[in-house]
């Protein structure tokens, strides 16, 4: 990590398998850097308070609210946005769920239960419950939304017995 | 955007931490440490804390210790909740960690970051204030073992330059019997109303508190009074309100009497868990 004028680190971001280098002001954070300087416009800013989940993006595995992390904390860390999801099984089932309306919140609850799906071939109700707790839906698609994670858990459980 | 010009260090050691701490308050950075740092980006977007240099001790090897050793389990501060609640070798710190903010924020948050925290719930404290855990703390005089009741009163009580470091809690404590409720006045998400968390040692209840008064606590005069098994529960409850340290919050939560309220019926949940009664 080397310093440069103006007090700006230069880091390496592991982004979707690309790696990006970015001069960033070190109180920047990860969603403000994503969106304004590496024009990964997925991520949504909501709430800027890690409430809404809007922003929410995959590292190391996990779910992370990126309004709440400095870019500097996730140089080195394995990084997913939307933007690196390529018609995953939770995208075709929120669509094939009507799991949205506005959409605003949707790249967030995606990011979610892809790191949930990921994580646990096949979760309890109740980890789904606490894990999808994380983000708001505004226009209130949550039915349609826990119908699309289950489906794709649905999914995957049968085809490993087939 | 975070725009402000607050530099950021990365110590690898405990001495660097404080070095720094005082290398840059000299030159009037007003550091502070950073852990998770969840509460320390929206405070400063909200213009609520003034810093111009913050010191993350994340990666400082003590600091991120969660393991039994020698009869002891030792909890490094800057542990996610979520990883402490994975790991669950103390099951009544998972189960109270569980009630704070959502999954998701849980993976940033960090237990010092709970604890040493502006915002009063602190509920992480709630369990190694019952298992009268020792506190290791790190600053300018060196690094030091005390225990919890002498440097957490209301909050923690810290040093200039002082951080924590790690908790110690003793082996016997983590299977005791336990329960923990977190009331809310609506839905599953949200502040909270009340935390309780309660451990069952030698027979005798001990209880500490969230969300009743604007710190959290552990009060042996409150348990006493709960423990005093000559009298009916409904008398030994009311008898133990009447040590609550002060004030009951009476906030957007929820009033004082409806606090009271829900606390007199949380407490007899707890009795028909724990005692059967």
């Amino acid at each position: 990590m080397a310093f440069l004028p103006l007090n700006k680190i230069s880091v390496n971001l592991d982004i979707n398998d690309e790696i990006y280098q970015a001069e960033i002001r070190p109180f920047s954070t990860l969603l403000s850097i994503l969106r304004l300087e590496l024009g990964l416009t997925g991520s949504k800013p909501g709430c800027l308070n890690g409430d809404c989940g809007a922003c929410t993006i995959i590292m190391d595995g996990l779910p992370y609210k990126s309004c709440i992390i400095l870019a500097v904390e996730a140089a080195g860390r394995k990084i997913t946005t939307i933007e690196g999801l390529k018609n995953a099984p939770i995208q075709t089932a929120f669509i094939e769920n009507f799991a949205f309306q506005c959409g605003y919140c949707t790249p967030g609850f995606i990011m979610n239960c892809h790191a949930l799906i990921s994580k646990y071939q096949n979760p309890s109700k109740e980890t789904i419950k606490e894990w999808l707790e994380s983000n708001i839906c505004r226009c209130t698609s949550y039915e349609e939304i826990e119908k699309a994670v289950l489906s794709v858990i649905h999914n995957e459980v049968e085809s490993r017995k087939e | 955007m975070l725009t402000a010009d607050i530099e950021y260090y990365q110590p690898k050691s405990l001495n660097e931490a404080i070095d720094l701490f005082f290398q840059l308050k000299h030159v009037n950075k007003q550091p502070l440490y950073y852990s998770g740092g969840t509460e320390i980006i929206t405070f400063r977007r909200l213009n609520l804390i003034q810093t111009g240099a913050i010191i993350d001790i994340k990666n400082i090897p003590e600091c991120k210790i969660f393991e039994l050793n020698d009869h002891f389990l030792i909890t490094g501060a800057s542990i996610s909740l979520t990883y402490l609640e994975e790991k669950n070798f103390f099951p009544l710190l998972s189960k109270t960690s569980r009630g704070v903010a959502d999954f998701t924020a849980r993976n940033k948050i960090t237990l010092g970051g709970n604890i040493c925290g502006q915002i009063f719930y602190r509920e992480a404290v709630l369990p190694f204030l019952l298992a009268d855990s020792n506190v290791i703390l790190a600053g300018y005089d060196g690094v030091k073992s005390l225990p919890i009741h002498m440097v957490f009163n209301q909050t923690l009580n810290l040093n200039e330059g002082q951080f924590l470091v790690q908790l110690q809690t003793e082996e016997s404590y983590l299977s005791l019997p336990h329960y923990a409720i977190k009331k809310r006045q609506q839905w599953d998400t949200g502040y909270p109303l009340i935390t309780i968390a309660t451990l069952k040692k030698d027979g005798q209840l001990r209880i500490a508190f969230s969300g009743l008064c604007p710190f959290p606590f552990r009060s042996l005069e409150v348990e006493k009074e709960l423990n005093n098994r000559q009298l009916p529960i409904d008398e030994r409850i009311m008898n133990a309100i009447k040590y609550l340290p002060g004030p009951i919050l009476n906030d957007v939560e929820g009033s004082k009497e409806y606090r009271l309220f829900v606390l007199r019926n949380t407490l007899k949940d707890i009795f028909r868990e724990l005692e059967g009664e």
